[in-house]
């Protein structure tokens, strides 16, 4: 997995390629914790990401509770597979999906 | 049981059930799959099942110590149906997964805990999913039609 993070003044834009799994999920998570500090947009970008198992949703949730205190957050990119572990678990409803 | 050997023999691989092997497991899962030719889409619920249920092996199994885990992948065909089977044997306290609880996956954000979650996934990403505890072993088997 790979992070790309932008930075646009209070906007954070976060690119992730490869696999979210249960060993490169602490990786996404330390990169949001350094960087979430007075961010009032997160966007996420699946546009690479190929795959995601519950590490991966779990490091998603926290940072919608983080952001549900100070801003908003979007995912974009999402391919038909994630969706569909999205659908599942109800992170459709939690997620801002576009 | 602090054994580190890695055997991997015909259908089935064992070593230290342990996040840190998680690689291992999916390198030998995916050898196996494309054997067989496995379609994308079924093999990406393939790889999240094994994923979840290996991952809950090494966390839970021997906590706070550690023992093996044993993963076997099979291919079943019975006329034109073929059916991937993962079979998990582990010899830690006795658990079986699927007596818990489903999580409610209708809560907002703000009451939802993950806990939980990576079992329902496995239940949503195969089609049978079954568990028995044998001769001192916890054995989870999984099916995927392809």
């Amino acid at each position: 997995m790979e992070i790309k993070k932008t930075l646009e003044g209070e906007k954070l834009t976060v690119a992730i390629s490869g696999r979210l799994d249960t060993t490169t999920a602490p990786e996404l998570e330390e990169a949001l914790k350094e960087s979430m500090d007075g961010i009032s947009e997160l966007v996420i970008d699946f546009t690479e990401t190929e795959y995601i198992s519950s590490a991966g949703l779990r490091v998603l949730l926290s940072a919608q509770k983080t952001m549900n205190k100070q801003g908003s957050m979007i995912v974009t990119g999402v391919n038909d597979v994630i969706m569909e572990i999205f659908e599942v678990t109800g992170f459709v409803d939690i997620l801002d999906i576009q | 049981m602090c054994a580190v050997s890695e055997t991997t023999r015909e259908n089935s691989i064992t070593l230290e059930a342990t996040v840190r092997n998680l690689p291992l497991i999916m390198a030998f899962l995916g050898e196996r799959m494309d054997a067989w030719d496995c379609p994308l889409r079924k093999r990406m619920a393939i790889e999240l099942a094994v994923e979840e249920v290996y991952v809950n092996i090494a966390n839970y199994a021997y906590a706070p110590g550690s023992g093996e885990m044993t993963m076997r992948v099979e291919l079943e065909t019975a006329d034109a149906a073929r059916t991937i089977v993962v079979t998990f044997i582990d010899q830690g306290i006795p658990y079986d997964p699927l007596a818990r609880e489903d999580p409610d996956v209708t809560l907002p954000t703000g009451k939802r805990r993950i806990g939980g979650l990576g079992i329902f996934l496995v239940k949503q990403q195969t089609d049978d999913v079954a568990y028995e505890y044998r001769d001192g072993s916890n054995v989870l088997t999984l099916k995927k039609y392809l």
